[in-house]
C-alpha cells in the first residue's frame, strides 16, 4: 500500500523506453515500444512466445542496442535482474555463497538475510549445479536483492516452478514490494496468476497491443485476440482463491483494483 | 646471481612462471568452454615465429601480435556467430600449416622448428626469463584485478550487463591474457602444447575445489608440481622437457580424477 501511494505523488520513473525499435539480423524483434516503470509498481509482461518479452527486459538492462528509439535509466539506478535460467558450467566450482558475492562480495549477514528473503535459507554451502530449479531461482531472487534494488527484473521466473510454487513465489514478490518498495518488471507465462498480482500488465507482440491494469487488458480485444477468452473466466477462479487462502495485508498487493495513476500516465 | 648460471635453475623457473600465469586463465579456458580458441591463438604463434625471424624482430614481440591479433579475430567471429566449433577448428589449424610453411621461406636462419613446436626450456636464457616472469606478473595481475567481473561475465552476460560490467570488456581481457601466456609459454612448451599446459592442470583441481578462487589455486599448484615434476623426470630419462611436463600433469589429472569422488569436498547439502 505504502509503495503504491508514494506512487501516486511523485511518479518520477526509474526506468523509461521511448520508440524503442529491437532488431537483431534483419529480423525485427521490437517496434515503437513506450513504458515507463516508476517506484514501487508492478509492471507484468504477457505475449506469446517469439514476442520479444526476453529482449524488451534485456533492453531495460541494456544488453541490447536499441536500432531506434531509447532506453533511459535513473542515474545511478541500482538494478536487480533475475534470468530466466542460469547455465552454470559443471566445470565451474561454485557454492552459493560465493555466488552471491559476484560481482561484490558481500558479508556474511548480508548473504544469510537475502537468502532468508528470498525463502531460500540454510543453501550456503550448497553448490549451484545442484540446486533444484525453485532452489535455484530463490537464490537467484537472493542476489538480486544484495543490491537493495529499487527495481528488479524478473524473467519468467516460475518457469521450472509447478503450480503452487509458481503461486508462492509471485505472493513473495508483492510481498517484497511492500516491505522494500521497490518497483517490479517482469515477464510471465502464468496468466491468471500474474492478472491478480500486477498494477498494470502489457500485452506484448512485438509492440505493445494493450497495457494497463489487469482487469482491462483481460477484457482488451488485442488479448484476447493473442489469448482466447479462456483466461478471463480462470482470472476470476484465481481471485476466488486468493481472497479465500490469504487475505493478510501484503497479499493486497495483488489486489488489481489500482493502478490509475499508471494508466492516466499512459 | 650466479645461481642463475645453471641452466636447470632457469629450466625449473621458466616452467614454474608459465605454470602460474596459465593457471587463472586455463581455468576460464574450461568454464567458458575456450579449448579451441586457446588452440587457434597458440598455433598462430608460429605464424609470428616465421615473421619475426624474417623481420628480423625478436621472437616474443612477433609471437605476442600475431597472437594477439589471432585472439581479437577469434573472439569478434564468436561474437557474430553462433556455434562456431568447425570455424575454429578451421583458424587453428591454418594457422599452425601457414605457419610452418611461413617458416620454411626465412632464409638465412637455421630454424629449429621443433624448439617452437615442442619448447626448449633447457635453452631458456636469463633474458627469456625476465620477459617470462614480466609477463606471468603482468597477466596474473590482469587477472586478478577483473577477478569478480570475469566471474560475473562467465555466469551469464546479462547478469554482468545489470551488474554494470560489460561482458565484452571482460572478453577483451582474456584475449589480452591469453595472447600473452601464449607469447611467454612458446619458449617452455612450445605452440603444439601450450593449450595442454592451460587446460590440464585446471581440469585436475576441477575436483579439489569448491569456490572458482580455490579452483585457480589447485591449478597454480599442480601446474607447478608438473612442470618441477616434469622437469625431473626429462632430466632422469632423457626426454623432451615440454611434453614430459604435460605428460606430468596428464598423470596428476588421471589420479585426481580417479580419486576425486572421495577427495571432492561435500558439495551436496541434501
Amino acid at each position: 500500500m505504502t509503495a503504491h501511494d508514494r506512487t501516486m505523488s511523485a511518479p518520477a520513473p526509474l526506468l523509461a523506453i521511448s520508440a524503442l525499435d529491437v532488431v537483431l539480423g534483419r529480423t525485427t524483434i521490437l517496434k515503437d515500444v513506450t513504458l515507463s516503470i516508476v517506484p514501487g509498481e508492478i509492471v507484468t509482461i504477457v505475449g506469446p512466445n517469439g514476442s520479444g518479452k526476453s529482449t524488451l527486459l534485456r533492453a531495460a538492462l541494456g544488453a541490447v542496442r536499441p536500432a531506434a528509439g531509447n532506453v533511459w535509466r535513473k542515474p545511478g539506478l541500482r538494478l536487480g535482474y533475475v534470468p530466466q535460467k542460469l547455465h552454470i558450467e559443471p566445470a565451474l566450482p561454485l557454492s552459493v555463497r560465493r555466488f552471491l558475492g559476484l560481482p561484490v562480495r558481500v558479508s556474511q549477514a548480508q548473504a544469510r538475510d537475502a537468502l532468508e528473503s528470498a525463502g531460500a535459507g540454510g543453501l550456503e554451502t550448497h553448490q549451484m549445479i545442484s540446486l533444484s530449479g525453485g532452489q535455484m531461482q530463490r537464490v537467484l531472487l537472493a542476489r538480486a536483492l544484495l543490491n537493495r534494488p529499487e527495481l528488479l527484473i524478473l524473467d519468467e521466473p516460475t518457469q521450472a516452478l509447478d503450480q503452487p510454487g509458481a503461486a508462492a513465489f509471485y505472493r513473495r514478490i508483492a510481498q517484497l514490494r511492500e516491505t522494500t518498495g521497490c518497483a517490479v518488471l517482469m515477464v510471465s507465462h502464468d496468466l491468471h496468476v500474474v492478472m491478480a498480482a500486477s498494477d498494470r500488465v502489457i500485452c506484448l507482440n512485438r509492440h505493445i497491443c494493450c497495457q494497463g491494469e489487469p482487469e482491462h487488458v483481460a477484457s482488451a480485444p488485442q488479448y484476447r485476440a493473442l489469448f482466447g477468452t479462456g483466461t478471463g473466466g480462470a482470472l476470476a477462479l484465481y481471485r476466488h482463491q486468493h481472497d479465500h487462502a490469504h487475505d493478510h495485508a501484503h497479499d493486497s498487493g495483488g489486489a488489481p483494483v489500482r493502478g490509475t495513476a499508471q494508466e492516466a500516465e499512459r | 646471481m650466479s645461481l642463475l648460471d645453471d641452466f636447470a635453475l632457469r629450466a625449473a623457473l621458466a616452467g614454474l612462471g608459465v605454470a602460474l600465469a596459465a593457471a587463472p586463465l586455463g581455468c576460464f579456458v574450461i568454464w567458458r568452454r575456450m579449448v579451441f580458441f586457446g588452440d587457434a591463438t597458440a598455433h598462430a604463434a608460429i605464424l609470428g615465429v616465421a615473421l619475426a625471424l624474417a623481420f628480423s624482430l625478436s621472437v616474443f614481440a612477433g609471437v605476442l601480435a600475431v597472437a594477439l591479433a589471432m585472439a581479437l579475430t577469434v573472439s569478434a567471429l564468436s561474437e557474430r556467430t553462433v556455434g562456431i566449433d568447425a570455424l575454429l577448428g578451421v583458424l587453428a589449424h591454418a594457422a599452425l600449416a601457414f605457419g610452418l610453411v611461413a617458416v620454411s621461406f626465412v632464409h638465412g636462419v637455421r630454424v629449429d622448428l621443433s624448439a617452437y613446436l615442442f619448447g626448449d626450456i633447457l635453452a631458456v636464457s636469463r633474458g627469456d626469463l625476465a620477459v617470462i616472469w614480466g609477463g606471468a606478473a603482468l597477466v596474473l595481475a590482469l587477472m586478478a584485478w577483473r577477478w569478480s567481473a570475469l566471474l560475473t561475465a562467465t555466469l551469464g552476460a546479462d547478469l554482468a550487463q545489470a551488474a554494470g560490467i560489460a561482458p565484452r570488456r571482460e572478453q577483451l581481457v582474456l584475449t589480452l591474457a591469453m595472447a600473452m601466456v601464449v607469447a611467454v609459454a612458446i619458449k617452455v612448451v612450445g605452440a603444439l602444447l601450450i593449450t595442454a599446459l592451460l587446460i590440464i592442470p585446471a581440469a585436475a583441481a576441477r575436483a579439489l575445489a569448491r569456490t572458482p578462487e580455490e579452483m585457480a589455486l589447485a591449478a597454480a599448484g599442480i601446474g607447478a608440481l608438473a612442470a618441477l615434476g616434469g622437469l625431473w623426470l626429462a632430466f632422469r630419462a632423457d626426454t623432451p622437457a615440454g611434453p614430459t611436463i604435460i605428460c606430468a600433469a596428464a598423470v596428476i589429472f588421471a589420479l585426481l580424477s580417479a580419486i576425486g569422488g572421495w577427495l571432492r569436498p561435500r558439495d551436496r547439502g541434501s
